[in-house]
């Protein structure tokens, strides 16, 4: 028996739909079945929460007195360098963005205390922010220098916007060769000393509906502790990759672009984050809702850690250089036992994506739902599935004569 | 009885340039292994060891810092974990060689155990939200 998302939602008015988490749906399907289940399920909410770097903001500040044209001049927040290059109070600052005196990685391993992620936060957490700013003056927009305190409730608009989110799994780093390295997926010692993934595995959003069946643009989503959309597929979206009989990926696949109103999210789902030797960044909460409309996609909800494989990639050598190729599959329920085993080694592993956290903004997403207070959307477009032909494609250098 | 001890000792700039730790092998037979020390002429100095020996001896050597004017810690307190900032992604646990930050695997929670750190800072920077914070 199909459901509509139109039906769902008349249910979650009612007070009436039922609502469980993506660890839950596993024990139901296992014990009632999928068909039981499908019919008893009404929606399945996911959840992760890593660092994703394509993220940021666009801010309007409001007109100065005299009028200051910030488009084609610079502008910092905090002594980070924001991207000037819209109209005459429109700006946007990255994630991986740097004040221009930090060192960088001069004294290796940089540090990376404080960019733009760490800006972000400070929006969201209400807290004043420098701005600075030099324009080159016209006779619209006369003045060329500003300086003075933001914060968030007094701008026009505050909105996340980010390119590429959430992940459909990851990659697990490792590091082959007999110097320590310092990675996006952290520190990583020597000869296989230790191996790092980032994914909630079967909480992750993409990983419940490895098709995009119910997940599109337009879907209404948990991001950053407040409510945001889907508004296109992520960059580097790469639904062709391998995928195992459950039509899981077992490899970095789709990707979404997210964004919502930064004024009702919260600091403690947008951290600025410091990667040693590699940059600063945001770590992101975000949980999708799954509507059960089906069998099909009840099964698919139920997938679990042991069923989602990924690939144990060298970041010493084979990842930097663009060199094809893995060291071998492992498993979600192997990555969080502790441990791994990688050409014959017994490598610990360890998360940089917090599987607790994603627990929470799951049952948070179910609370909402269950207290009326969150409707599913129905997506007006879905994103490309693997019919697309879509792959993930590197960059032709074409030197320049 | 035997112990050993992981301790913080604080000394005043008066006493940088006295032979404290030789005192305490020689006269109370305790066996030192620094961990950890910074000791700048005119400046209050910090070293950080573990100290075993006799307990009647420890206690000896404990009340002669004490006397002189040394101000003694347990280590467990320099190493903090900030709990508003820790994220529980636990990218910590395979860097702490003591096993003092550990990954509950029921809860996902990270935990730390003050008493197994030896204050080797591995865990610091590498820590994306930068929890880990050094108290001296």
């Amino acid at each position: 028996m199909a459901k509509t998302i139109a039906e769902i939602n008349e249910k979650i008015k009612k007070g009436q739909a039922v609502v469980v988490t993506a660890e839950e749906i596993i024990d139901i399907v296992e014990e009632k079945g999928v068909e039981e289940a499908a019919k008893e399920v009404d929606v399945v909410t996911t959840g992760t929460f890593g660092p994703m770097c394509s993220s940021g903001a666009y801010i309007n500040i409001g007109h100065a007195k005299p009028r200051l044209k910030l488009g084609g001049g610079k502008v910092y927040l905090n002594d980070v360098l924001a991207y000037a290059g819209l109209a005459a109070v429109d700006i946007y600052i990255g994630a991986t963005a740097l004040p221009d005196d930090d060192p960088r990685n001069k004294a290796f391993p940089g540090e990376f205390r404080y960019g733009g992620g760490h800006v972000i936060q400070d929006l969201v957490a209400g807290k004043d922010v420098k701005l600075s700013a030099t324009a080159y003056g016209t006779d619209c927009y006369p003045r060329k220098k500003l300086e003075t305190w933001i914060n968030i409730k007094d701008l026009n608009e505050a909105v996340l916007l980010n390119p590429r989110n959430c992940y459909q799994n990851y990659n697990v780093a490792v590091n082959l060769s007999d110097k320590i390295i310092y990675t996006y997926m952290g520190v990583l010692k020597p000869n296989l000393g230790n191996a790092n993934y980032c994914s909630a595995g079967q909480l992750s959003p993409l990983l419940n509906d490895p098709y995009y069946r119910t997940i599109g643009i337009g879907t209404c989503i948990f991001l950053g502790g407040g409510v945001g959309y889907i508004f296109w597929q992520g960059t580097q979206h790469s639904p062709t990759v391998k995928r195992t009989e459950n039509g899981v990926p077992s490899a970095p696949a789709g990707t979404l672009a997210v964004m919502g109103d930064l004024k009702q999210m919260k600091p403690e789902w947008l951290v600025g984050s410091s990667f040693l030797g590699y940059g600063a960044t945001l770590t992101v909460g975000l949980g999708i809702p799954i509507p059960i409309l089906d069998e099909e996609i009840c099964r698919f909800t139920a997938v679990k850690d042991e069923e989602i494989w990924t690939q144990i990639v060298d970041y010493s050598e084979s990842y930097p250089q663009m060199i094809p190729g893995s060291l071998g599959e492992v498993n979600y329920a192997q990555l969080k036992s502790g441990k791994i085993t990688v050409k014959g080694k017994e490598v610990p592993t360890a998360s940089l994506s917090s599987y607790s956290k994603a627990r929470e903004i799951a049952n948070t997403l179910k609370e909402w739902i269950q207290k009326g207070d969150f409707l599913l959307a129905e997506p007006v477009a879905p994103i490309p599935g693997p019919e697309s032909g879509i792959t993930f494609r590197s960059l032709k250098e074409r030197p320049i004569e | 009885m035997k112990v050993s001890h992981r301790i913080v000792l604080h000394f005043p700039p008066r006493l940088v340039d006295q032979p404290i730790v030789y005192k305490l092998v020689k006269d109370y037979n305790l066996v030192f292994n620094i961990l950890k020390a910074s000791v700048t002429p005119g400046e209050e100095g910090v070293l950080v060891f573990e100290l075993s020996g006799l307990e009647r001896d420890y206690e000896a050597g404990m009340d002669y810092l004490k006397d002189l004017g040394v101000r003694i810690q347990p280590l467990g307190q320099d190493i903090r974990r900030n709990d508003t900032k820790c994220t529980h992604c636990g990218v910590c646990i395979s860097l702490c060689p003591t096993g003092a930050l550990f990954l509950d695997r029921g809860t996902m929670l990270v935990h730390f155990d003050p008493e197994k750190c030896t204050a080797c800072e591995l865990c610091v920077k590498p820590c994306p939200p930068r929890a880990m914070e050094v108290h001296f």
